[in-house]
């Protein structure tokens, strides 16, 4: 009997250093998966950001380069201006992305950089030990908001994918999540979409995750999803917000 | 070739094209947004990429980006300009990429003004970013030799897998000389294919390259860091350059001097030489690696009895030079920094306070 399921090939031998319950090893699969069936791992070129993906070099057997908080985007622009022929694609966190790295995020987006970003959305910041992020839910306990983010004096969440969505730049902006098989499902087609746009030459992609932080949540993995999918679904929802055809 | 009229900050944008490098992102600053201006219609012409960042932190890591995945890069800017990038030149140090930061300084700290200055010496010599890194640092004193420091630096860049700073100053950046390109300035690209992110496609190993500056293991930040401080030992021991003005007589003062504020020094040297006053000069012409021995030796001629630094700024490289003179002669210090350039006139008053 021939074998049906197997890790990707772009996938390396190591152990990840994620938590128990954290859906980055979900994403990094789908990744992989992506990389495997376009063939394109000898010309994929990875930007690791700061946060808990800053060793995502060491998951993944391709060249890969090591971003500053936030400044992947412009990294990722400095390498597909020289070298348009490579695949490139950032992993980026909320704090990373959404926070410090706004500019950078929204500025290669709206020169339509064509590379691909996967964005991981845990409402939080994972790495540096769970302090509010742009991204973190009203009312919802982090480290530097011990009481709940008061919206009165943070701001609403920011939505990442409806803001990227609203540039006139043509590309290719969806929200997904990896709570459930389906969703992992269409995260995948997302993701593989993403980079099948820009083996194509033709947009900026760019994919949100919905992702989970048992670990600072305070929470089971299996509280986890639940959370994620009562708290965070009706307020990041999901599905395309932009696509290079419209 | 023939020599051309050209902009200072113009011609600093044909040198880098004329010594290989087809790459530039930059964000506009006074007073160099001249290299970009002149760049945009250049690089399309020779199938080379010009890009306008957001900001200089983008630039910074767009650079960054380019000069990881192998390909030569420059990008120019002036002092608050490159104090923003100075996170990026910390990390392209600790990653071990060459890349060339061309700073055309003005007056500061802050916004300061937009006239010339040298007051970015401690910046570009003692750090800018953090960490335990060094640029290597061509003070250029005019257009011409603007031209060749931005030619060699790509290969110093290759050569050590570091960034070189060019640090010239407002005037050298709008001035008009003439100049040639020499073309025996021109370099290969080094081979990249240990280290450069290029895609493994390109190399014959199949070995995925990583550029990174995340050490977790101090055993391992130690022994980059050790690595770093190698190429460093390097670069002093060959790398230096200078030049020494009216040595060959018995000075009684040497001036230490470096870029446009040499070239004054040097009209003021020939001035006071009619009145039967020899004084020479000692011009760095890399700031990193600082030519220690030589300044030292200079210093310390029977005849001299004294030395001053001058410069734009209110006294930055002066403490290099008596770190050099080790308190074998007085070191004395002159300068102005608002943006306009001290006169011979000045400077001849000042060396003569100190021959009496």
């Amino acid at each position: 009997m021939g074998k049906t399921f197997s890790k990707p090939n772009v996938l390396s031998q190591n152990y990840t250093h994620y938590c128990p319950g954290c859906t980055h090893g979900i994403v990094h699969r789908l990744v992989a998966e992506a990389i495997d069936e376009l063939d394109i791992q000898d010309r994929t070129v990875g930007i690791a950001p700061v946060g808990c993906a800053v060793m995502a070099y060491n998951y993944f057997d391709c060249d890969f380069q090591e971003a500053a908080h936030g400044r992947a985007p412009a990294m990722a622009t400095g390498i597909k201006r020289v070298r348009p022929d490579l695949i490139v694609f950032t992993y980026q966190g909320d704090g990373d992305l959404a926070s410090i790295g706004m500019g950078e995020i929204i500025h290669a987006a709206n020169r339509g950089e064509k590379f691909t970003v996967i964005f991981i959305n845990n409402a939080i910041y994972g790495m540096t030990g769970g302090q509010m992020a742009p991204t973190t839910m009203p009312g919802q306990r982090a480290t530097t908001a011990p009481t709940g983010r008061d919206t009165d004096q943070t701001g609403m969440p920011i939505r990442m994918a409806n803001l990227l969505g609203e540039l006139v730049t043509p590309g290719y902006v969806t929200r997904q999540a990896v709570l459930k098989p389906q969703q992992v499902n269409k995260a995948k087609k997302a993701i593989k979409k993403a980079f099948q746009y820009q083996v194509e030459g033709k947009c900026f992609s760019f994919v949100e995750v919905v992702s989970t932080c048992p670990t600072n949540w305070g929470m089971t993995p299996l509280n986890a999803l639940k959370w994620a999918e009562e708290t965070l679904l009706p307020y990041y929802e999901l599905g395309d917000y932009k696509t290079p055809e419209e | 070739m023939a020599k051309v009229l050209m902009k200072g900050n113009e011609a600093i944008g044909e040198a880098a094209i004329r010594a290989g490098c087809k790459n530039y992102f930059a964000y506009p600053i006074t007073p160099q947004s001249e290299v970009a201006e002149y760049l945009v219609k250049r690089l399309p012409e020779e199938g080379g990429v010009f890009l306008q960042g957001e900001s200089e932190v983008a630039v910074g890591y767009m650079i960054f980006g380019a000069s990881g995945a192998g390909e030569r890069v420059m990008t120019t800017s002036s002092s608050p300009g490159i104090s923003l990038m100075s996170e990026a030149i910390s990390y392209i140090a600790a990653a071990q990429c060459p890349a060339v930061f061309v700073n055309i300084m003005r007056g500061g700290p802050g916004l300061g003004g937009i006239l010339p200055s040298q007051g970015d010496y401690f910046q570009a010599t003692k750090g800018g970013g953090h960490g335990d890194y060094r640029l290597l640092v061509l003070a250029p004193d005019g257009v011409q030799e603007a031209v060749e420091m931005t030619m060699q630096a790509f290969g110093l860049a290759e050569k050590y897998r570091n960034p070189v700073m060019v640090l010239g100053d407002g005037m050298i950046g709008q001035m008009m000389e003439p100049v040639e390109f020499p073309d025996d300035l021109k370099s290969e690209p080094s081979n990249k294919d240990d280290w450069a992110t290029n895609g493994m496609a390109t190399r014959k190993s199949k070995k995925r390259n990583l550029v990174k500056s995340l050490f977790l293991d101090p055993t391992e930040l130690n022994q980059n860091n050790l690595i770093l401080k190698a190429k460093y030992e390097q670069m002093r021991k060959e790398e230096v350059q200078f030049e020494l003005y009216n040595a060959d007589t018995d000075y009684q003062v040497m001036i230490t001097s470096y870029g446009t504020m040499s070239r004054v020094c040097r009209t003021a040297i020939d001035m006071l030489k009619k009145e039967g006053i020899e004084v020479a000069m000692f011009r760095p012409k890399t700031l990193f690696p600082f030519p220690e021995q030589e300044v030292h030796d200079a210093a310390i001629k029977e005849s001299c009895k004294s030395v001053i630094s001058i410069e734009m700024s209110m006294g930055q490289m002066v403490e290099d030079v008596q770190r050099c003179v080790m308190g074998k002669r007085p070191v004395e210090f002159y300068g102005e920094c608002g943006g306009e350039i001290p006169s011979p006139e000045k400077i001849i008053e000042i060396i003569k306070t100190l021959v009496k």
